[in-house]
C-alpha cells in the first residue's frame, strides 16, 4: 500500500507524461506482483465494484471526526471529493501505510457480506491506521471511483518497459475479459491460451483528422473511401459458438443489444468484424440521439427494439477461420468480409458501403452529401495498409465535415442574464492536457429547456468553488461543443480561440475520460487553422 | 444595556470608548495595526499603534512619512481610560492580539494568527477575555495541518531533487511571513536562497527590526545563471509563471498554501507541486485558540465565519459573524500580493 501511496504522490507531482510513466516503471519495478495486477485493472477501468452505501462512510466519518453531520457535508461540499474530504476530516498525523494493496481491496470486497457494525469496525479501523494519502487511497477503492491521473495508454507504455513485451501485444493481452482476483501477472502479460481468451477483443484502429489537403495523400486510386458513421464504435465477435460485442470504450454489451445474437449463427466461428453500431430503419440510419435512448440502460424494452433497433455497420475484417487477418492488406481484408456479410445473408448485418470516387474533387461533393446520409463525413483508408493498434498517423485519416466539433468536460458555470437569471446558462468547456482539463471553449446556446435544468441542478450540486458570479463544478458531464472555425491565441490557456462555440448536445453516453484532448484540438486547429496551410 | 465595547462600523473595529481603530479599512485617526499585511494595515490613518516589529514594515509598505509607534509585547497603553496591550498572535513577525480592556470588561480582536510556533515568529499567546474576535480562514474541519518538520521536509526532497538535476525551484509565497518562515526552516546546506524584489524588501524590513533571517541573494538581471540552476527562489505567486520568471528557466515550481491542502487545488494550481503551508490557524488551532481564551462570546471575522460560529453556538458558545474588509489568505494564493495576504 505505501508503494501505491507513494505512487499517488509521484502522479500528483508533476504534469509531465514521461515523469508520469517513470513514476509508474519504478512502481512496478517493486510492487508485489498481484498489486501490480490491480494497479493495472485501476488503470483500465476494473475497479471492484462499490461496496457499500456513500451514506455509511458519511456518517461514520463525521463521528471519527467529532462533528455533526451538517458541517462534515459542508466540508465535502468544499473539498469536492468524498474520499479525500474523509482522509482530511478524521484525525490522526501518521505518516505511512502497511499492508499491500491487494490485502486493502480484499478487505473492501469482503465488506459486502458484513454487519453495518462489522463493516462500520473495519473501515474506521482501517482509516485510523492510514495514513491520509493511505486513506484517501482506500476510500477510492470502497466508492469505487479511482482516477489516479494516467491514461491507459501511458500505463501499457510502462509496462511495457517493465515486462520488455511490446506496447501493442499488451494492449491487445489487457483487452477483454479478466478478473484481476484471481489472474496471475505473468499470465496477464504474456501470451497464453486461457478462457478470457476467447471473448478477447482486438485494440482498435484509429484514424487522425485530416490536417491537409486530400489531394498531399496522394493518388485516390491507392484510397479507399466510406462514410464515417455516427454511431458507437463496436467489435462483433464469434469464436467458441458464443457472440460478444465490445465497445471502443472496452465495455462488453452484448446483452445490450440483443437484436444482434442472431448474427452468432449467421457468422462462422472465429470472425471478428469491426464496425459501427447504428440505429436503423428502413435502409436508413437514424440520428445518434435516437441510439442515446439505448446507451445506458442495462435492459432493452420491447419498444426500444422497435423505436430504435440496431445494425451493425462492419467494415473490417479482424479475424477469419480463428486466424488474425490485421496484417494483411486493407483491400484484401475488405474482400473476404464482403463474402462474409454476403453469405450471412443478415439484414441486422450490413456492409459499410464504398464510397467510390476518381479524383479528390469527386470525393470532397460526395463529403457535402454527409448530413443527408447521416454521417459525420468520410473516412479515407490506404488499400495498401495493415490494421494498427490505436491512433496512428497515416493510414487511416477521418476527413469530417464542418461545424467543427470536439468533446468537452464542463468545468465552470455563471449564471444567465435577464429570463435565466437564475439558472446557470453560461459554460465553459475543457479538454484533458495529460490528467488536467484545460478550458478550451465558452458556450451557451444549444440545449433543451429540460436539458438546461438538469444541467443548473447539477451545477448547484456539484459546485465546487465560486468566484464571483462563476461556480466551478466537479467535472461529471461531456458536450459536443461545435463551432465556426478555430485560430491560435496565447491568450488562451488552451491556446487556441474558438469562433462562434455552441453546444450541439449532451453527451451522455460519455464518460469524463472520453472527452477529447489538447492534441486533438491541436490537430483541427493544425488543419483548419486560420493560416495553418 | 451598554454599547460593546468594540463595534463594528464601515471604517473598520472601533472602540468608542477610546476612539481608537483596530485594523481599520478607511482613513481615521487613530490605528491600532494588528500586522503588517495589506488588508490589516491601511494607507491614510492619522497615526499607527503597533508591535516594534512591525513597524519597520508598516513603513516599508506605507512609506516613511507615516505616523508610527512601535510598542513590545505586553506593554499597557491606556487611552481615554481604556487599557489596549499587544500579545503574540504567532501569524507573521510583529503580529499581535490587541486586547482591549474597559470597566472590567476585556475584548481580545485576534488579527490574524496560527498556534503553531514556526521558529521565526514568537509563538501565540493565549488572552484570556470575554470576548474574542477570531479570524477563522480555514475554519472547518478538512483543515488539519501536518506539523510543519513534515511539510519542510518535503520542501527539502524536492529541492534537492531538483538540485541534483540541475535545475532551479521556486516556490510562491506571501512576501511577507511565508517568505521568511520559509527561508528560515529549509536546510540551507542544499543550495542558495535567492529573492524577488518583493521578498527581499520585507527581508530588509525585518532585519531592520534586529531580526536575523539566513542568507539570501537578491535576484537581478546580473545573477550568475551558474547560482541559479541549484537555488531555491522565493517569490510572490504573482511573479511566478511571468517572464520574470524566464531567466529562471528549466525550473520547477511550487506554491506553500494552506489550500494547497486540497488535492483538486493542488492539481488545478498551474504549479507542479503544492505545499499546505499556512500562518493561519487550523481547525484544531481555531478550537484550541477558542477554549483558551475562556470567552463567554466569539465574533468570526473573515474565512468560513458562518459555518464556524454555528459550530461553536452548537457547542455552547455565544457566536455571530462581523462582516469585515479582511481576505484571509486568498484562494489563488498570492496571484494579487498587493491586495491579499
Ligand atoms: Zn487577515
Ligand atoms: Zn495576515
Amino acid at each position: 500500500m505505501q508503494q501505491f501511496a507513494d505512487l499517488i504522490t509521484r502522479m500528483d507531482a508533476t504534469n509531465s507524461t514521461n515523469e508520469k510513466v517513470q513514476a509508474l516503471t519504478d512502481y512496478f519495478a517493486v510492487a508485489p506482483e498481484s498489486d501490480k495486477v490491480w494497479t493495472i485493472a485501476l488503470l483500465s477501468h476494473r475497479r471492484p465494484r462499490r461496496s457499500l452505501r456513500t451514506n455509511e462512510l458519511r456518517t461514520w466519518a463525521a463521528q471519527e471526526a467529532g462533528v455533526p453531520d451538517w458541517l462534515f457535508e459542508e466540508s465535502y461540499h468544499i473539498v469536492g471529493d468524498l474520499s479525500e474530504a474523509i482522509s482530511l476530516i478524521v484525525p490522526g498525523n501518521k505518516q505511512g501505510n502497511s499492508g499491500t494493496l491487494t490485502e486493502h481491496i480484499e478487505l473492501v470486497k469482503a465488506l459486502k457480506g458484513l454487519s453495518e457494525e462489522e463493516r462500520r469496525a473495519r473501515v474506521t479501523g482501517k482509516w485510523r491506521e492510514l495514513d491520509r494519502t493511505g486513506r484517501f487511497i482506500f476510500n477510492k477503492l470502497i466508492t469505487g471511483g479511482f482516477r489516479i491521473g494516467v491514461s491507459q495508454k501511458l500505463m501499457v507504455r510502462a509496462l511495457s518497459r517493465h515486462t520488455g513485451v511490446p506496447e501493442d501485444q499488451l494492449a491487445h493481452q489487457l483487452m477483454g475479459d479478466w478478473d484481476p482476483a484471481t489472474i496471475p501477472f505473468h499470465d496477464l502479460v504474456h501470451v497464453e491460451e486461457s478462457a478470457a481468451a476467447a471473448s478477447r477483443p482486438y485494440p482498435f484502429c484509429l484514424a487522425h483528422a485530416l490536417d491537409m489537403p486530400p489531394a498531399d495523400l496522394g493518388d485516390p486510386a491507392d484510397w479507399m473511401a466510406e462514410h464515417k458513421w455516427d454511431g458507437i464504435r463496436g467489435q462483433l465477435i464469434v469464436r467458441g459458438g458464443e457472440l460478444y460485442l465490445w465497445t471502443r470504450g472496452e465495455e462488453l454489451v452484448t446483452d445490450k443489444y440483443p437484436e444482434l445474437h442472431v448474427l452468432r449463427d449467421a457468422l462462422p466461428d472465429g470472425t471478428v468484424l469491426d464496425g459501427e453500431l447504428l440505429p436503423w430503419r428502413d435502409d436508413h440510419p437514424l440520428p445518434f440521439q435516437v441510439l442515446q435512448t439505448r446507451i445506458g440502460r442495462t435492459s432493452v424494452s420491447a419498444r426500444a427494439l422497435k423505436e430504435a433497433p440496431v445494425v451493425f455497420v462492419a467494415y473490417d475484417l479482424l479475424e477469419q477461420d480463428g486466424a488474425d487477418q490485421r496484417e494483411r492488406p486493407m483491400q484484401e481484408r475488405r474482400k473476404a468480409l464482403e463474402a462474409i456479410v454476403e453469405q450471412a445473408k443478415q439484414n441486422r448485418l450490413r456492409l459499410s458501403p464504398e464510397v467510390r470516387f476518381a479524383t479528390w474533387e469527386d470525393l470532397a461533393e460526395e463529403r457535402e452529401r454527409s448530413r443527408e446520409m447521416h454521417s459525420e463525413g468520410i473516412m479515407l483508408k490506404r488499400r495498401e495498409s495493415v490494421y494498427r493498434v490505436g491512433r496512428k498517423r497515416g493510414d487511416w485519416w477521418k476527413w469530417k465535415v464542418d461545424p467543427l466539433s470536439i468533446d468537452g468536460v464542463l468545468l465552470y458555470a455563471q449564471r444567465g442574464h435577464g429570463r435565466r437569471a437564475d439558472l446557470f446558462t453560461d459554460f465553459t468547456f475543457a479538454v484533458w492536457k495529460g490528467e488536467e482539463l484545460v478550458p478550451f471553449a465558452k458556450a451557451y446556446s444549444g440545449l433543451t429547456d429540460e436539458e438546461m435544468r438538469k444541467v443548473d441542478a447539477y451545477v448547484k450540486q456539484h459546485t465546487k468553488e465560486k468566484f464571483g458570479p462563476v461556480r466551478s463544478v466537479t467535472p461529471m458531464h461531456v458536450f459536443e461543443i461545435g463551432f465556426e472555425g478555430i485560430g491560435r491565441s496565447p491568450r488562451h490557456k488552451s491556446g487556441v480561440a474558438l469562433r462562434f462555440p455552441r453546444i450541439l448536445r449532451w453527451r451522455t453516453d460519455k464518460d469524463i475520460r472520453d472527452a477529447n484532448t489538447l492534441e486533438d484540438l491541436q490537430e483541427l486547429l493544425h488543419a483548419h487553422g486560420q493560416g495553418a496551410r | 444595556m451598554d454599547m460593546p465595547l468594540i463595534t463594528f462600523t464601515d471604517r473598520g473595529m472601533h472602540c468608542a470608548a477610546a476612539d481608537v481603530y483596530i485594523d481599520p479599512w478607511r482613513p481615521v485617526q487613530r490605528a491600532i495595526i494588528t500586522h503588517a499585511h495589506s488588508d490589516h494595515a491601511r494607507p491614510g490613518m492619522g497615526s499607527y499603534l503597533c508591535h516594534e516589529h512591525s513597524a519597520p514594515l508598516l513603513r516599508h509598505r506605507l512609506g516613511s512619512g507615516i505616523a508610527v509607534e512601535g510598542i513590545p509585547y505586553g506593554e499597557r497603553r491606556v487611552i481615554n481610560g481604556v487599557t489596549f496591550s499587544l500579545h503574540p498572535a504567532g501569524h507573521v513577525i510583529g503580529s499581535a492580539q490587541v486586547r482591549v480592556e474597559h470597566r472590567g470588561e476585556v475584548w481580545v480582536a485576534s488579527g490574524d494568527y496560527k498556534v503553531e510556533n514556526d521558529g521565526l515568529t514568537p509563538p501565540f499567546e493565549a488572552v484570556r477575555c470575554n470576548t474574542f474576535i477570531t479570524e477563522c480562514t480555514f475554519g472547518v474541519p478538512v483543515y488539519i495541518w501536518q506539523p510543519q518538520a513534515v511539510i519542510f521536509e518535503e520542501i527539502n526532497a524536492w529541492w534537492r531533487a531538483n538540485a541534483s538535476e540541475g535545475i532551479c525551484t521556486v516556490l510562491s509565497a506571501y512576501s511577507l511571513g511565508k517568505a521568511q518562515r520559509i527561508m528560515a526552516n529549509v536546510d540551507t546546506s542544499i543550495g542558495p536562497i535567492l529573492t524577488h524584489g518583493a521578498v527581499e524588501g520585507c527581508n530588509a524590513a525585518i532585519r531592520e527590526a534586529g531580526i536575523e533571517l539566513p542568507e539570501t541573494i537578491p535576484l537581478t538581471r546580473e545573477t550568475d545563471p551558474a547560482l541559479i540552476k541549484g537555488a531555491l527562489v522565493i517569490a510572490p505567486g504573482s511573479a511566478v509563471d511571468t517572464p520574470w520568471a524566464n531567466k529562471l528557466r528549466p525550473y520547477s515550481s511550487g506554491i506553500a498554501s494552506g489550500w494547497m491542502q486540497v488535492r483538486g487545488w493542488r492539481r488545478r494550481s498551474a504549479v507542479d507541486r503544492g505545499f499546505a503551508l499556512s500562518d493561519h490557524a487550523d481547525w484544531p488551532g481555531l478550537n484550541a485558540a477558542v477554549r483558551a481564551s475562556g470567552a463567554e462570546r466569539v465574533i468570526t471575522t473573515h474565512g468560513y465565519t458562518d459555518l464556524f460560529s454555528r459550530w461553536l453556538n452548537e457547542q455552547g458558545i455565544a457566536s455571530h459573524t462581523e462582516k469585515t474588509a479582511f481576505k484571509g489568505e486568498e484562494v489563488l494564493a498570492a496571484t494579487d500580493e498587493e491586495s491579499t495576504a
